[in-house]
């Protein structure tokens, strides 16, 4: 589904992601750890096409397609999601017209009818539940005022809406209390299926005692330095990233 | 090219006649316009709007056209069919084809030639001219100079109006620069309701030029909503101003849209005498192309415990400009004024501007005051939010300039004008759910 081969990027004159490999395939959960600066959220917002990032090396083939040739949009109308860490808030827009004019064009681009009116809130009434969010909350202004766990659950809320191939979860459990993660972590696993995909990037290990991932990888100085299954996690939860940092600093030195 | 001089002096002359009851207030305005002049850029209230450059040889001034019942019922906005209406033609009040929907119990409208010689003589004498003493300017006197072809609108004690009041303003530019001077003085007797709007009309495809004066006086407890929506296309020149007094305890709410135009200078005044007044400002110029918007307004808070709330809001695209000046004056006496101010401005074209001065002159020591003014770009995290979802870049433009926008249309009143402005803002942005 998703194919990294060798992928280097920079922010103005700043190396941060030095050739990163990764594929993940249908059905997987891969989680990205790594400590503070390694480049997750980096890689995470050059996948969705953010402009800041310039790409510098190697390539990404998502679904068959080259994703660095897309713009951001058309990333999410084949199937990308990006939770952001940082939801932004914008006054004047209301989170329901938002949604739908976003469900609309993603049906456009497929060749699909925009759904009714009927069709829309029923959908909306069952994601709703999905992520015990509110209807007052989705007629607000676009997560203006919403407290961290509102807008990481709204997050969570359009990934149900839009159906993605992939979504990549940006540090979502940061900031969230105990029970709001499990209400996130509840809304993604009762969405995952056997043809979507996730990629959780997070620092800690403790949102992956409720995403389980079929792989973790470790990110450091912007390359996936070591890989395995979720007893890595469970590794660096004991160990720290110390342990790592110092094995790797003697392989590079 | 040659500048006006001759032509509004011909026009003066032909028009003033001998007798009239306004002729000697004409006659000293004309004294104190020929005296001032226009005002040139040099002169600080005026330095970026050029308004006296449209004034040349060309103006057409001449009672030269005609404005048929048909015409005119083309141009009525649709859904005010019921309303009071008042309409200006070439800046001259047409009383044949204004009509009030109201009881004559609720309201009168009529020359105010007329009501400066009957029983609201008075009230005339007292209030026409008021604006003068915060523009002071020659532009004023040349208005008051051609005064007789004005209209006065009392709403009287108690009333509260069913259908809003409409100005429409005609010209007819087909035969070149039409100049209009249209002055209205407006009577808001105690406890009165009223809606007034003014929209702006060119017919004849030709460019115009229109110098406006409106004077409101409002009473204890009346309330007004006032609209003004200009959307006239980019042949249009405007100076106008809207001079509104708090007499007693009362609410005066105001509403000024810029949609198009070549140059447009608005002045809002709010001169709030009486105390625990409450007046509300908010605007919206939404530009292209070379339109340069302006607007001055000025709160005069003379008296003790008043409140007064202003936002302006611009989008400049192209090589447009926006001018916002806020004056907000809190003299001696009025101890526990509230006073907001605020101006917000995107640039959206590479060769926009905007130009934002807040002018705060406070006397009184116990005051809650507060103005603020931002320009700026589009929010780019706002941009990829929208687009990282699936919207296109250009949709998610059009999405948040909506958004910016629609805080200051949701304010008018009136939901016939509030849809026909959310329409006309829509279209422009190309916004659709």
């Amino acid at each position: 589904m998703l194919k990294i081969n060798n992928l280097q990027a920079r922010i103005e004159e700043k190396e941060i992601l030095k050739g990163i490999n990764l594929d993940i395939k249908p059905g997987e959960i891969h989680a990205i750890m790594g400590p503070n600066g390694s480049g997750k959220s980096t890689l995470a917002s050059v996948l969705a096409g953010r402009a800041d990032y310039e790409v510098t090396g190697g390539s990404v083939e998502f679904m068959g397609k080259d994703l660095l040739e897309l713009s951001p949009e058309d990333r999410a109308k084949e199937g990308l999601f990006l939770a952001f860490q940082y939801p932004v808030e914008i006054p004047g827009v209301s989170t329901t017209n938002f949604i739908k004019s976003a469900v609309n064009e993603k049906r456009k681009y497929l060749g699909l009818e925009p759904l009714d009116a009927a069709q829309f809130l029923r959908n909306m009434k069952e994601k709703m539940k999905l992520v015990e969010i509110d209807q007052s909350l989705l007629s607000r202004s676009l997560n203006e005022g919403f407290s961290g766990g509102e807008k990481k659950r709204n997050e969570i809320f359009q990934m149900a809406m839009l159906e993605p191939k992939l979504a990549i979860l940006d540090e979502t459990d940061s900031g969230l209390d105990i029970d709001a993660l499990r209400i996130v972590a509840n809304g993604v696993n009762q969405l995952r299926n056997k043809d979507n995909a996730f990629l959780v990037v997070t620092h800690y290990q403790r949102l992956l005692d409720y995403i389980v991932p079929d792989f973790v990888h470790v990110l450091y100085k912007g390359r996936i330095v070591r890989s395995g299954t979720k007893e890595l996690a469970k590794e660096l939860e004991v160990k720290g990233y110390d342990f790592i940092k110092a094995e790797v600093d003697q392989e590079l030195a | 090219m040659m500048d006006s001089t001759n032509i509004l002096k011909e026009a003066f002359d032909r028009q003033n006649g001998a007798s009239g009851n306004l002729a000697e207030y004409q006659q000293e305005n004309w004294k104190l316009f020929s005296g001032l002049g226009l005002p040139a850029i040099k002169h600080e209230e005026w330095k970026y709007t050029r308004i006296r450059n449209v004034f040349t040889d060309k103006l057409i001034i001449n009672n030269d056209s005609h404005l048929s019942e048909d015409t005119l019922n083309s141009l009525i906005l649709k859904g005010t069919e019921k309303a009071n209406r008042i309409v200006f033609f070439n800046g001259r009040f047409l009383e044949t084809l204004s009509n009030t929907t109201d009881s004559n119990e609720a309201i009168c409208i009529k020359p105010l030639e007329t009501a400066a010689g009957d029983e609201d003589a008075d009230f005339v004498n007292l209030n026409l001219g008021h604006s003068q003493r915060y523009h002071g300017d020659g532009i004023n006197a040349l208005n008051a100079a051609f005064a007789n072809g004005g209209v006065y609108i009392r709403v009287n004690k108690g009333a509260v109006l069913n259908n809003p009041i409409i100005i429409y303003h005609v010209a007819d530019s087909s035969n070149g620069l039409r100049f209009s001077q249209p002055r209205i003085l407006v009577n808001i007797e105690e406890a009165a309701q009223v809606e007034l709007i003014e929209t702006y009309i060119n017919i004849g495809g030709g460019e115009n030029l229109t110098n406006e004066v409106v004077e409101i006086s409002a009473e204890k407890d009346a309330v007004l909503h006032y609209v003004k929506l200009q959307n006239e296309g980019e042949k249009t020149n405007y100076a106008g101003t809207t001079h509104i007094r708090q007499t007693g305890k009362c609410l005066t709410h105001a509403v000024t849209i810029t949609l198009s135009g070549a140059i447009v200078r608005n002045n809002l005044n709010m001169v709030m005498e009486a105390e625990h007044g409450e007046s509300h400002m908010y605007g919206l110029y939404l530009l292209e192309g070379n339109t340069l918007a302006d607007n001055h307004t000025i709160v005069d808070n003379a008296m003790p415990h008043c409140f007064s709330n202003e936002l302006y809001k611009g989008i400049m695209d192209d090589a447009s400009t926006g001018v916002f000046n806020g004056k907000i004056f809190v003299r001696k006496d009025a101890q526990k004024t509230n006073a907001y101010q605020s101006n917000k401005n995107i640039l959206v074209g590479e060769n926009a501007a905007a130009n934002t001065k807040p002018q705060l002159e406070i006397l009184a020591d116990d005051v809650k005051c507060s103005h603020g003014c931002t320009i700026g770009k589009l929010d780019e995290d706002a941009l990829f939010y929208l687009r990282a979802r699936g919207i296109s870049a250009e949709n998610a433009r059009s999405m948040l300039l909506h958004a910016f926008a629609i805080d200051i249309l949701e304010q008018i009143k009136n939901d016939t004008i509030k849809a026909y402005a959310e329409q006309l803002v829509a279209e422009r942005l190309s916004f659709s759910i």
